[in-house]
């Protein structure tokens, strides 16, 4: 996905670029309006994610001009601001949806994801493995001419694997990835939802392997 | 308002002062009308005596052998005509009585001509009046000095002066209480403003910090510059609170999230499992962090809203639907769902949108992040006897040892939560917020495993 993102702090706006690509996504980086803008007249972009106090003026003003120029570019919202009146005024301004800083990243993506979901309108990012049709955004997958649904946990963890085919990845960075940093789980939590994303993947000639000692890949027969 | 200390009443000072002057006034006007009325009692007295005296004198006559007076009736018939007053006479001839009573006092000058000399002498035991005039009368051929005095008692005077006293009297009284019930009206009337502008300023919504701009009588416009300068200055002193919370959480939180962000970077890079739990330590910490000093904020601004009148009227289901949808792709993270049973017609109620958003928000974040994974949130909204009743329920770790009511307290949390992120304001939120809702918060163990927290809100 292509993401334009708005936020004047060097340090915050490359590690949020850094983690976007890490996922594969292309990012454009504005560190005030005026850049936002120039980027806008030129490239069209999936999502916009808009920091609020920028040097050239107030992100909101530049929310509402968006909306009243009839861009429909879905904007989530980097906020600082965590008190309920903050939320319910950023809402009313035309927001889809916001962050407070500081921020998950899963919650982000799970944030963006819920917005592309329901506007409907975005790129399809179909994502193909031997005879799998994987799409993150509707989350389903597709075995053979099966449609399936997936769970959130395993729509990432099919996310995660479907990345680096044949790559091994170990339980801990399953868990990392799969899971809150503040979620306390029981060890065996990852092979609970490998086992459920197995039975999702039932037919296909995609399966997930246990590399024992080691980890999980994903290879085609 | 009640905590205001009073010092006294403006009214009632008006009014004290007022019928103070009233009275001064009045005892006033009832000492001039008894003194002019007297005065002029005396003066009809005395010409009445006086013209008796003359008449009794111009009788006078001389002779030969000595002076000869033939009193008239009409001098007696004159002051008998008032009241039962006695009269007595003397009449001398040079030093010598002729006739009349002759220890009649004499004046203390000489007495020369018909104008007549008026004084006031004690006789037979009462005030007597006497008039005196003196007159030549030809005796012999002799020109002789004769005196004639006629005394009366003053019954009467007295007795007149007194009626025209108790008038005096009685029309001073009538002033009085003329004056103080116009007292009493114009301390009144000249308050009114007073009270008019107090109305205008305890009516305003607790937003409302624009100054005071309707017409007042020129002696308040000071109070209203003081008081216009003082809602000036609170909302300068807002205004910069507001300035400062909003960088301080810019500044705080923006480095908040680079940390974050970069842990979370690094979590995904690093290979080996004491890194990656000091990791998630760090990240841990952070969002502890930024929990607490939201909460603490949410806290007070519920705490500050308690005290105001904010009410909009919405409907509750409404509510539930948005911050349910707010919250799915939380829910959606931990494979949980949030389960929304609604009654059809829309719920209602006036209330602080704020206060119940607040409310309603910590029990949904609660659910989530103490429910388990792959469970479902329970949200059911009914309403009984003019009352709303929400209830969100999870299948999640319960209450914990402590029971329900600890953890309400300010910065308490369950024995159990774990290494679950939290900032033990959330509960207290919920029992202050519903509290200023006019409501009431209960947490309780449900049945099966898991908690349910239920609002109780009047509607109407």
């Amino acid at each position: 996905m292509r993401f334009l993102l708005v936020e004047d702090t060097p340090d915050l706006g490359q590690a949020v670029m850094d983690r976007l690509s890490l996922d594969g996504h292309a990012v454009d980086w504005a560190q005030s309006l005026a850049a936002a803008e120039d980027h806008l007249a030129v490239s069209t972009y999936d999502l916009i994610l808009l920091d609020i106090m920028l040097p050239d003026g107030d992100g909101r003003d530049f929310l509402a001009a968006h909306r009243k120029a009839r861009r429909d570019t879905p904007v989530i919202v980097m906020t600082a601001r965590a008190a309920v009146s903050d939320r319910v005024a950023l809402l009313d301004t035309g927001a889809d949806d916001y962050v407070t800083k500081p921020f998950d990243f899963a919650e982000l993506e799970a944030r963006v994801r819920a917005v592309l979901r329901r506007r409907g309108g975005a790129a399809q990012t179909l994502v193909t493995f031997a005879d799998l049709t994987f799409d993150p955004l509707g989350a389903t997958v597709t075995v053979g001419t099966e449609l399936r649904d997936l769970r959130n946990r395993e729509l990432r963890l099919l996310e995660i694997l479907i990345a680096g085919p044949d790559r091994i990845f170990s339980k801990g960075q399953l868990h990392d990835r799969l899971l809150s940093a503040s979620e306390v789980v029981s060890d065996n939590a990852i092979e609970v939802y490998v086992g459920r994303l197995r039975k999702k993947l039932e037919g296909s000639r995609a399966r997930i392997e246990t590399v024992r000692g080691v980890g999980y890949r994903l290879t085609a027969a | 308002m009640s905590a205001v200390r009073h010092t006294g009443s403006i009214r009632r000072r008006l009014l004290l002062q007022g019928v103070a002057v009233a009275a001064v006034l009045s005892l006033l006007l009832y000492l001039a009308v008894r003194g002019v009325a007297g005065a002029a009692i005396q003066t009809t007295q005395d010409s009445v005596l006086g013209t008796a005296t003359v008449i009794i004198a111009e009788e006078l006559r001389g002779g030969e052998d000595g002076v000869s007076v033939d009193i008239p009736y009409a001098a007696f018939s004159m002051l008998g005509a008032v009241g039962e007053d006695r009269v007595f006479y003397r009449i001398l001839v040079a030093a010598d009585t002729v006739t009349g009573y002759a220890d009649l006092p004499l004046p203390d000058r000489a007495v020369t001509g018909l104008t007549p000399l008026f004084y006031t002498v004690p006789y037979q035991g009462a005030e007597v009046r006497v008039g005196a005039v003196g007159r030549s009368v030809l005796v012999d051929g002799r020109r002789v000095d004769a005196t004639v005095l006629l005394g009366q008692t003053r019954t009467a005077q007295v007795a007149i002066t007194a009626q025209m006293a108790n008038r005096a009297a009685a029309l001073g009284l009538g002033v009085f209480a003329l004056a103080a019930v116009l007292a009493l009206l114009t301390a009144r009337s000249v308050l009114s403003p007073v009270n008019k502008l107090a109305e205008a300023v305890g009516r305003r919504g607790p937003q409302d910090l624009r100054p005071m701009v309707r017409g007042v009588p020129r002696e308040l416009v000071p109070l209203v510059a003081a008081l216009n300068g003082l809602i000036a200055r609170l909302r300068g002193a807002l205004d910069r609170t507001e300035t400062f919370i909003t960088e301080a959480a810019h500044h705080v939180r923006t480095p908040l999230a680079t940390v974050r962000m970069q842990a979370e970077i690094a979590l995904r890079q690093a290979r080996d499992d004491a890194t990656r739990a000091s990791l998630r330590n760090v990240i841990r910490a952070v969002d502890n962090a930024a929990r607490s000093t939201g909460q603490m904020l949410d806290h007070a601004s519920v705490i500050y809203r308690s005290d105001q009148r904010a009410e909009e009227v919405l409907a509750l289901d409404q509510v539930l639907r948005d911050l349910a949808a707010q919250a799915d792709p939380t829910a959606e993270m931990r494979d949980m769902d949030i389960a929304l049973d609604l009654p059809e017609a829309p719920v209602v109620l006036a209330v602080d949108r704020l206060l119940l958003e607040s409310a309603l928000r910590n029990l949904l974040d609660n659910a989530l992040k103490y429910g388990h994974a792959d469970t479902v949130v329970d949200v059911l909204l009914r309403t009984r006897d003019g009352v709303a009743t929400v209830q969100v329920c999870d299948r999640g770790r319960g209450i914990g040892a402590g029971g329900a009511d600890a953890l309400t307290e300010r910065f308490a949390r369950g024995d159990n939560v774990g290494d679950v992120v939290g900032s033990g304001l959330g509960l207290t939120i919920v029992r202050d917020a519903a509290k200023a809702c006019g409501g009431r918060f209960v947490l309780e163990p449900r049945t099966g495993g898991g908690t349910c927290a239920t609002l109780h809100l009047p509607l109407g």
